[in-house]
């Protein structure tokens, strides 16, 4: 137990390591004591399990010919993947596409209702509340909601688009080429800009007032005032923000599965959604492991990149659900 | 001297006249701030409204073209049929089961890791956090075939345990993070005092911490229920038969009495509000704690 500790400990304890009392011993076995059980429940549900869909990834298996041994592949499911598979490379651009326009508009609007709403004035609880609606709602609900809106004939989006002359003939939103993925970006941020702007609003709320007040005694527009104080105080809160939307478009399930099917064809298959359909709809486990395991390594170097290189304070990144 | 008096009152009218057009100003500026506000409420709202209303048109009416803003006359079928039909009330049943066991599992693993990270000093505890951290990025696509295999090898596939197992990869971070924010908050000497009385830290936690911490706890609850009863993916994947379909499953998989008839939209709206409200109507309720608990890991770091 001693020797364990000392390796997994940051350099500062280990040197105080040897004037810990016998009290403080005893409390840190404690401690270390309450973490086991949740060390092992995520080592047997998530680490186990991740190791084997590595090693799933090596071989060839299609469960489809249950009785067909499977053979080693070495590294050829990624090569494949990675080097000739166009339905990869297409999942890969969708998804970057829902990440840019998405994160964009998300944002953008996230900030502008963060900054309306973080003052006081008549009726703020109920703008409140009503944020926390599309939060609050089940992405398959979400999904099929959306569905509903955007059918072609009898959907209430064409109607409302119509009844204000915006639009002259009916779209079919989903089932276009043109508008499927801009369709599901909308419904992407009608979901998600309000857990953007709420985060924002608690980021805001910390920025002391004071500094507010200098930089109008400073002679600074409101403008200035957002720009020079504003958001580099809110940065942290933003690359949160932000790291935490990117992993989620990157596990992105729920809503193209449900909305879209991933189509018209493959316009709107995200590249989760294209791994489960290697998996559950192909049979092949390998490659489909595979493409797992490039999910995962996309994961890991989105928020290496965010916490190591841009500084994000990672914390809170479990708040978003999927 | 006649001059500045002439000056002087056209400066009170100038005075006067730039005032009113301030006040102006101020009322157009308030006037368009609440309109954003309605635009905004609106766009959070309209869509959860469009289902409500769906729910309450004859499937005749739901395939009219152009819709109809209002169903005439509101029908309660749907709503009756949901409610009495096995595929969906069985549903409601498995996910009520399903997302109650998980979040409990997750508690009592949960808290006392989060306690121990908040309060005891250990070595290590970095990388226990990096580890929680970790386990929060996770894509639940990147562990499902191995588990897929595991629970058919083990016959659990459309068995509960199937989804309440699983479901500790996504409501764990969530429950030692936000449960961490909320030990960390508490006032440290009542704990103290404990420990001077003669308390061990296991009373301490049990006697002083728990009850100190109901209000966290139940707010960490609420997300963890909320979490596991929304998941998907799992849920599409290791349960296939209709018994075992969670809310998510059930909605998503709503079809017609036989695979030819239309879409059954009223039918789905009506069960996407009867599985969704409760859950709205909960964040809704204790809304304040829940932003505090979402947004505390996020802020505080």
């Amino acid at each position: 137990m001693a020797s364990t500790q000392q390796t997994v400990a940051p350099p500062a304890v280990r040197g105080r390591r040897w004037r810990l009392s016998a009290q403080e011993r005893s409390e840190a076995r404690f401690g270390l004591a309450l973490i086991v059980p949740a060390m092992l429940a995520v080592a047997l549900i998530a680490f186990l399990p991740l190791a084997k869909t590595f090693w799933l990834s090596l071989w060839n298996i299609n469960l489809r010919f249950a009785n067909t041994p499977r053979t080693f592949a070495g590294l050829g499911n990624f090569t494949d993947i990675i080097l000739h598979d166009d339905r990869f490379h297409n999942a890969l651009i969708v998804t970057g596409k829902i990440a840019v326009v998405s994160l964009t508009a998300e944002m953008i609007l996230g900030m502008v209702i963060a900054l309306a709403i973080n003052r006081e004035f008549k009726g703020r609880g109920i703008v409140r509340a009503s944020v926390l609606v599309p939060w609050a709602l089940t992405t398959v609900v979400v999904a099929k909601m959306w569905n509903l809106i955007y059918q072609a004939d009898y959907g209430v989006f064409n109607r409302l688009l119509s009844d204000l002359h915006i639009i002259h003939s009916y779209k079919p939103w989903i089932a276009s080429p043109t508008f499927a993925l801009w369709a599901m970006i909308g419904a992407d941020v009608w979901k998600t800009t309000p857990f953007v702007a709420l985060l924002l609003l608690a980021g805001l709320q910390l920025i002391p007032h004071d500094l507010y007040e200098a930089a109008q005694i400073d002679g600074a527009t409101t403008w200035q005032a957002f720009w020079r104080v504003t958001l580099p105080l809110l940065k942290p809160t933003i690359l949160v923000a932000l790291l935490f939307r990117m992993i989620d478009v990157a596990r992105m399930f729920d809503l193209p599965f449900v909305l879209t099917s991933g189509g018209p064809g493959t316009e709107t298959e995200t590249i989760t959604l294209y791994t489960y359909r290697m998996l559950f709809t192909s049979l092949k486990f390998g490659a489909g492991s595979a493409l797992a395991v490039i999910t995962f390594v996309i994961v890991l170097l989105i928020s290496v990149f965010f916490i190591k290189v841009l500084g994000a304070p990672a914390g809170g990144a479990t708040g978003g659900g999927r | 001297m006649a001059a500045p008096s002439v000056t002087s009152t056209s400066a009170t009218t100038d005075y006067l006249a730039v005032h009113r057009r301030k006040t102006q100003l101020a009322r157009l500026r308030r006037t368009g701030f609440y309109v954003f506000v309605a635009a905004f409420v609106l766009f959070c709202l309209l869509p959860f409204i469009w289902t409500v209303i769906t729910g309450f048109k004859s499937n005749d009416a739901v395939f009219q073209s152009p819709t109809t803003y209002l169903p005439h006359p509101p029908v309660w079928t749907n709503w009756k049929k949901d409610l009495t039909t096995p595929r969906f009330t069985r549903a409601i049943y498995n996910s009520v089961i399903i997302s109650s066991s998980a979040t409990i599992l997750s508690l009592l693993v949960g808290s006392i890791c989060a306690y121990s990270l908040a309060r005891i000093r250990f070595p290590g505890k970095n990388l226990v956090l990096g580890i929680v951290l970790a386990v929060a990025m996770f894509p639940g696509i990147s562990i499902i075939s191995p588990l897929y295999l595991q629970f058919s090898d083990w016959h659990l596939i459309n068995n509960k345990l199937a989804l309440i197992l699983p479901s500790v990869t996504f409501t764990l971070p969530i429950c030692i993070w936000t449960l961490n924010a909320f030990f960390r908050d508490l006032p440290l000497e009542l704990e103290e005092a404990a420990r001077v009385d003669g308390c061990t830290r296991a009373q301490t936690f049990l006697r002083i911490v728990m009850p100190l911490a109901a209000p966290g706890v139940f707010t960490t609850a609420i997300l963890l229920f909320i979490a596991s009863w929304n998941e998907y993916l799992f849920a599409r994947t290791f349960m296939n038969t209709q018994n075992a379909y969670t809310v998510t499953v059930a909605i998503a998989q709503f079809e017609g009495a036989d695979v030819a008839s239309a879409t059954p939209w009223g039918e789905i709206a009506a069960g996407a509000v009867i599985i969704t409200l409760p859950l709205v109507l909960l964040v809704l309720i204790f809304q304040r704690r829940i932003v505090a608990g979402l947004t505390s890991g996020a802020i505080k770091g």
